[in-house]
């Protein structure tokens, strides 16, 4: 039996308090990080774990931490990705609103790796509840001497400040949320230079994802063998399964790397509902190419899903019964990405605005002749052409739809309906 | 503190005033509803920063408001996870009971009806966000219960004005 590592507090009564987290071993990654490891040392002990970032790219945490160059001069900023807005994706927000404290030492132990006196953890606007939770936290930490100058005694110091997002779904990518902490509209920005040499006001930079920075202070209490040892080596550790959708217990989960797809649906999350048949299943957020109940064996790891044409993502699982119509689900998903597009550039733009109304046409019954061909025009069109990732992820998964469910789109277009409804 | 004391609070966290006009903007748009164009010159001429740069955010984000919204704004998401689990069925109920489509606001000024990408709650999907507040696990009679709570509260707050000015 798996023990929860990362949500072994977020039950608990005022799990959200300073007194229950240092009751549970709290704040003592962060004195052991301070008191027997130089900050090369954190980074070495996080690169041995293999810790890949959990906010959907999987890119190796302690390499990323590597590239900060080591040069005073410049301050070093560490940023916590926390606008989790991909769809099927809640578990940023279960972490900040029940267990903040996890956080906010997973931020000091990483800022005293990379050498960052100050951290902005950018949160979704919406997510009242955690912002709110957070502040509590920031301040109790700092009225204890876990956060501010000098911490327990060392010469470090550290402040961590929230950022208010405002709804815009672009945010998660790291460089647009970085235009945004400057005060500026959400657009990513040309890559290189890398976050790491120029990321925030042209400063060192770190991003990463409450998820991951959640793992560090518990790589350093039991170290990174142990991190290791819990699913694949290549893609280890413990990993939180956010499930929704048409399932008897959605909710969220936290069990090792590399489970199988089939597991996590059918006997963790229960299955689907009663009388009905699991069709499909959304592994990794609506960017995540969708998996046919067929292929469903597959492990839930980083390597794998990318083998398997899918992505592990944030690990929002959707479960999608017989009773859904995928045109729909499909055109619902590139209105999505449609509506999130920041308007950069031109075939993100203008490709998705052009998908979006084939797929409605196809969806109410009009759909002609050669639409098909025209949406996999579409994609090739967008796909690999974008300044970021948003516009990859609606191709991905548009063409999955079509590769896996295409008799469903040939259906609305010879009946010219919706066999569903 | 009044909305100036606030904005420079939030300026404080930064080494550069620019960054502090998202908090700034949520600071004045909590104090008067919504962000009309003398409020965004307001915002520009505390901060020091150029106007364009409040414009272009008060206009980019979802989350600021140009124009008037009601004083209960219901935000259904209808995102994919909402949508599995009947969101759609949910904004019908809504449009018909009070009366306006989404994107619309009930001539009292009580409610503007939105749908909204994903809420990031899916565990407790349909989702509904109203001022700060996630209401989960929805279904039509929640909802009817949940208007009422709103009207309730819509006349304690009435009658709490009318016993503070009773000569209006």
């Amino acid at each position: 039996m798996f023990e929860p590592v990362l949500l072994r507090n977020v039950d608990v009564p005022d799990g959200h308090l300073l007194s229950t987290y240092e009751a549970g071993g709290g704040y003592r990654a962060l004195r052991k990080a301070l008191g027997e490891y130089t900050p090369d040392e954190i980074v070495e002990l996080v690169k041995e774990s293999n810790l890949r970032g959990r906010g959907g790219a999987g890119f190796p945490t302690g390499m990323k931490w590597s590239f900060v160059p080591k040069a005073a001069g410049k301050p070093k900023y560490l940023c916590c990705n926390a606008d989790e807005g991909e769809p099927g994706t809640f578990k940023d927000r279960i972490i900040m609103e029940r267990d903040p404290h996890q956080l906010i030492e997973g931020l000091a132990v990483s800022a005293y790796a990379i050498g960052a006196e100050t951290a902005y953890v950018y949160i979704r606007g919406e997510y009242v509840t955690a912002i709110r939770r957070m502040e509590q936290a920031i301040a109790e930490a700092h009225e204890n001497g876990y956060l501010g100058i000098g911490i327990l005694g060392s010469d470090f110091n550290f402040m961590v400040h929230i950022h208010r997002g405002a709804g815009a779904y672009i945010c998660g990518e790291e460089t647009a949320m970085l235009e945004s902490l400057e005060g500026k509209r959400a657009q990513p920005r040309l890559k290189p230079p890398f976050p790491a040499v120029a990321g925030l006001y042209a400063s060192p930079t770190v991003i990463n994802n409450v998820e991951t920075l959640a793992c560090v202070p518990h790589i350093v209490t039991r170290g990174s063998a142990w991190f290791r040892g819990i699913g694949p080596d290549r893609s280890p550790g413990p990993k939180l399964y956010c499930l929704s959708g048409q399932v008897r217990k959605p909710g969220l989960y936290e069990l090792p790397m590399g489970i199988s797809l089939r597991e996590l649906v059918e006997e963790h999350a229960g299955g689907p509902l009663p009388g009905r048949k699991v069709k499909a299943v959304i592994p990794g957020g609506v960017s995540a190419p969708v998996i046919p109940e067929g292929e469903l064996e597959v492990s839930m790891d980083f390597d794998s899903l990318t083998a398997a044409g899918s992505m592990l993502g944030s690990a929002g699982v959707v479960v999608i019964d017989d009773s859904t119509c995928m045109v729909k689900l499909a055109t619902r998903i590139i209105e999505f990405f449609h509506h999130e597009s920041c308007g950069k550039c031109t075939p993100c733009r203008e490709g998705l605005d052009w998908t979006v109304k084939v797929l409605r046409r196809i969806e109410a019954g009009e759909g002609e002749t050669g639409d098909l061909e025209q949406l996999e025009m579409l994609c090739k069109g967008i796909f690999g052409n974008t300044f970021c990732a948003l516009g990859d992820g609606a191709a991905m998964g548009l063409r999955a739809a079509l590769k896996h469910f295409r008799e469903e789109f040939v259906a609305h277009i010879e009946e010219r309906r919706c066999p569903f409804h | 503190m009044t909305m100036r004391e606030e904005i420079e609070a939030a300026a404080a966290r930064y080494p550069d005033r620019r960054s502090a006009i998202m908090p700034a903007l949520m600071i004045a748009q909590k104090e008067h509803g919504h962000l009309p164009g003398p409020v965004l010159e307001e915002v520009a001429q505390i901060l020091g920063v150029e106007r364009v740069w409040v414009y272009e955010l008060a206009t980019f984000y979802t989350l600021f408001h140009t124009e008037p919204i009601g004083r209960f704004h219901l935000q259904l998401c209808d995102n994919v996870s909402c949508m599995l689990c009947g969101s759609e069925a949910l904004l019908t109920h809504l449009e018909t009971t009070l009366g306006i489509r989404k994107g619309e606001t009930t001539p009292d000024g009580a409610f503007t009806l939105s749908t909204v990408e994903c809420l990031g709650a899916c565990e407790m999907a349909p989702v509904m966000q109203v001022g700060d507040d996630y209401h989960g696990n929805l279904d039509a009679a929640g909802l009817d219960a949940l208007l009422e709570s709103f009207r309730a509260a819509e006349r304690v707050t009435s009658v709490e004005r009318a016993a503070a000015a009773p000569g209006e």
